[in-house]
């Protein structure tokens, strides 16, 4: 198929662990050792370890794909395999076109240089020409903010400063297939803003790109497929939210048979109208299905419902026993279910509904489920921030200095607007 | 290999910057600047002198210029073979970030590490082409040997830098074997003195591939012929160098980013 840019078929990668020989000092005896006294070689298995097994994927021309996963599962190695610094033991890789890794920002900098002279090195190195570079170096400079020290050698830069001259070069090369790393964790709000928005811009152009994370918000936001690994196994693939949910189970797959304590939530279910969901517009309604299951009679519990966001902040908090619905009794066996309904007023971005069962009373927490579930919300508006405010605005009236007075156009008085009127900015529907 | 070397074309814009970045970096560190590229070859050039004027006091005759003349046009070029042998052991490790973690091919920082001191070679023989002038050493048709000579020069440096810098990637020892080799090889290299001051055993020193390069430069500069016999045996010499370090080291080259 034509438009595949990234193939992946039945890769293994092995690697050799434990303590190699370094060095010749260490080498020639123990090659002797080996050869003229029969000394025995540590076992195949002791000395190997398969950092990726039997990994197959497909991503299509202009795709964005997420591969997500614990540390350990073999991300970095997959990484260099895609760019080609490691060959895969077995199966096969193929990559069209001109392939870009922004594995580590900065890798290529040299502090002795100054960061127009590291512009081009890094350039060159990131596999654009010279003449590409001289093109884009205003633009380049301009995104890094680092006008005022361009010629100054980057040993005596910060390393924020490091970081954001490191990003703005690279996110000026056009590759064909664009492979990133968690680079996007640098700088200060506005510089990740601004390169959140430059990788979006990449992504539209038309590049393929992989994104390679276990920050699930980024790769919520950028990727429609994803693919998860585990300790080099490929778990699941498919769309990301189906990915991540499969992901957040994974982590909390042991609870239903956990008997260690007297009560557990045993599952946490999120749906909309027809069924489970994870994908939710802003101020769309969220049903949360909540099953809790005693081992050990106990009285008065209640079920406290609370959100928190990426950064694991608390948004906001509930129980059944504060909306007004009483405490509960289990004996031994029972189970407790309840749902809330909430109105998702919330902002874009990825929210953890989590759950926990106490006693007020005693001020007794039995179980506190963190990060239960997993949703997504999306908005039409453009706006940041954790909650949705709705905003509209009514009103937008300029008002011109003519002749030493300040007057409003007669035109655009308050209170008459009924269609939604613009005068001076550049509407947003247009972009 | 007709692959590999066309891949390395397509990367000669990142030899260049590479190249660019060590000679750059050099001279902005050092206060002396490209007094630096002179200094180094008029330290062997003075012990040179110093060996023809011993070897001249026990000989009882004078020291003659045209001593000099050769002594200089062996040391520089020798001075040369040297750093970069020296610089290319250290190229790959010494970029562990740009070796484990950007692809391209590899051999650019061996060779990189040649050019760059290639340029303080030029600088080198700048000097001492204006130094020969003064010495009246006059120019003759052996002079355009000069090129060939220098070719030579040139692939048996990258030939024997491309192993080392392979080499004391995997094994760090490898750096300080070559530091041991470089420093005593200079007894073993017809530099200080010539080849046929050894009268019969004279090819026993010419077994060095760089023994009938340095001596071919000795000869054009007295307007002689230089030995076409020893002058192929080098040659070959250096071509299986270079061939045999490259396909190793492209062989070793996908394990650089494990082992580094």
């Amino acid at each position: 198929m034509p438009d595949i840019a990234v193939r992946m078929e039945h890769v293994y990668k092995r690697f050799r662990k434990g303590q190699m020989y370094d060095s010749l000092r260490d080498l020639i005896p123990a090659l002797t050792g080996r050869i003229f006294f029969g000394d025995p070689q540590p076992s195949r298995s002791d000395r190997e370890f398969w950092a990726l097994q039997d990994v197959s994927f497909e991503v299509k021309t202009g795709e964005a794909f997420g591969i997500i996963g614990p540390n350990g599962a073999g991300k970095s190695t997959m990484l260099k395999l895609l760019s080609r610094i490691m060959k895969p033991t077995r199966g096969s890789l193929q990559v069209r076109g001109r392939l870009s890794a922004l594995i580590e920002l900065s890798a290529g900098f040299h502090p002795d240089l100054t960061g127009r002279e590291n512009i081009y090195l890094y350039g060159t190195i990131l596999g654009m020409t010279k003449r590409e570079i001289a093109s884009k170096l205003d633009e380049i400079i301009d995104f890094s903010g680092l006008d005022d020290f361009i010629d100054t050698p980057v040993k005596r830069y910060s390393s924020g400063m490091y970081a954001r001259l490191g990003f703005s070069v690279a996110a000026f090369v056009n590759p064909d297939v664009l492979v990133v790393d968690e680079v996007l964790s640098v700088g200060d709000t506005l510089f990740r803003r601004k390169c959140i928005d430059r990788m979006r811009s990449v992504i539209h152009s038309g590049a393929t790109v992989l994104f390679v994370s276990h920050d699930m918000k980024s790769v919520a936001d950028f990727c429609s497929r994803a693919l998860l690994l585990d300790r080099g196994h490929p778990i699941t693939i498919g769309p990301t939210p189906d990915v991540i949910a499969h992901y957040m189970n994974s982590l909390h797959h042991h609870r239903a048979t956990d008997q260690s304590r007297p009560i557990v939530i045993s599952s946490v279910t999120v749906r909309d109208e027809t069924g489970p969901c994870q994908r939710f517009e802003s101020g769309q309604k969220a049903w949360i299905d909540i099953e809790v299951s005693a081992h050990e009679p106990c009285s008065q519990i209640a079920v406290g419902l609370f959100l928190l966001n990426e950064m694991h902040d608390t948004l906001f908090t509930t129980s059944t026993e504060r909306l007004g619905h009483g405490n509960v009794s289990l004996n031994s066996g029972d189970v407790f279910k309840c749902t809330f309904e909430v109105d998702l007023n919330l902002g874009r971005g990825v929210f953890y509904p989590s759950v926990l069962v106490c006693r007020y009373a005693t001020s007794k927490i039995y179980d506190n489920w963190e990060s239960a579930a997993t949703i997504y919300v999306w908005s039409k508006e453009d706006i940041t921030g954790a909650v949705n405010c709705f905003p509209k605005v009514t009103s937008q009236e300029l008002y011109r200095k003519d002749y030493g007075i300040l007057t409003a156009p007669p035109d655009l008085s308050r209170g008459k607007m009924e269609a939604p009127l613009v005068t001076n900015s550049v509407s947003r529907e247009s972009k | 290999m007709r692959q590999q070397l066309l891949e390395l074309y397509g990367y000669r814009g990142l030899l260049y910057m590479i190249v660019w970045r060590d000679i750059k970096v050099r001279y902005k560190q050092s206060v002396m600047g490209v007094l630096w590229a002179v200094l180094m070859p008029m330290f062997i050039v003075s012990a040179g002198i110093m060996v023809k004027y011993v070897f001249a006091m026990i000989s009882h005759e004078p020291l003659s210029i045209d001593d000099i003349v050769v002594v200089s046009v062996k040391s520089i070029p020798w001075a040369f073979l040297v750093a970069s042998i020296r610089f290319s052991c250290q190229s790959l490790l010494g970029n562990p970030n740009l070796v484990a973690k950007v692809y391209f091919p590899k051999e650019i920082f061996p060779v990189a590490a040649v050019a760059s001191q290639l340029f303080d070679f030029a600088v080198a023989s700048a000097v001492l082409t204006v130094l020969l002038a003064f010495a009246r050493t006059g120019f003759s048709l052996h002079l355009l040997w000069m090129p060939a000579l220098l070719a030579m020069l040139i692939l048996l440096a990258i030939g024997i830098g491309l192993l080392v810098s392979a080499g004391s990637l995997f094994f760090r020892d490898v750096k300080y074997l070559v530091e041991v080799f470089l420093t005593f090889a200079i007894f073993f290299t017809p530099v200080f003195y010539d080849v046929t001051m050894f009268g019969q055993r004279a090819y026993l020193l010419l077994l060095n591939p760089a023994a009938p390069i340095l001596e071919g430069f000795s000869s054009i500069i007295r307007h002689q012929n230089p030995n076409f016999a020893w002058l192929t045996y080098s040659f070959v010499f250096t071509a299986s160098t270079v061939l045999l370090s490259y396909v190793v080291f492209k062989k070793a080259e996908p394990s650089f980013a494990e082992s580094i």
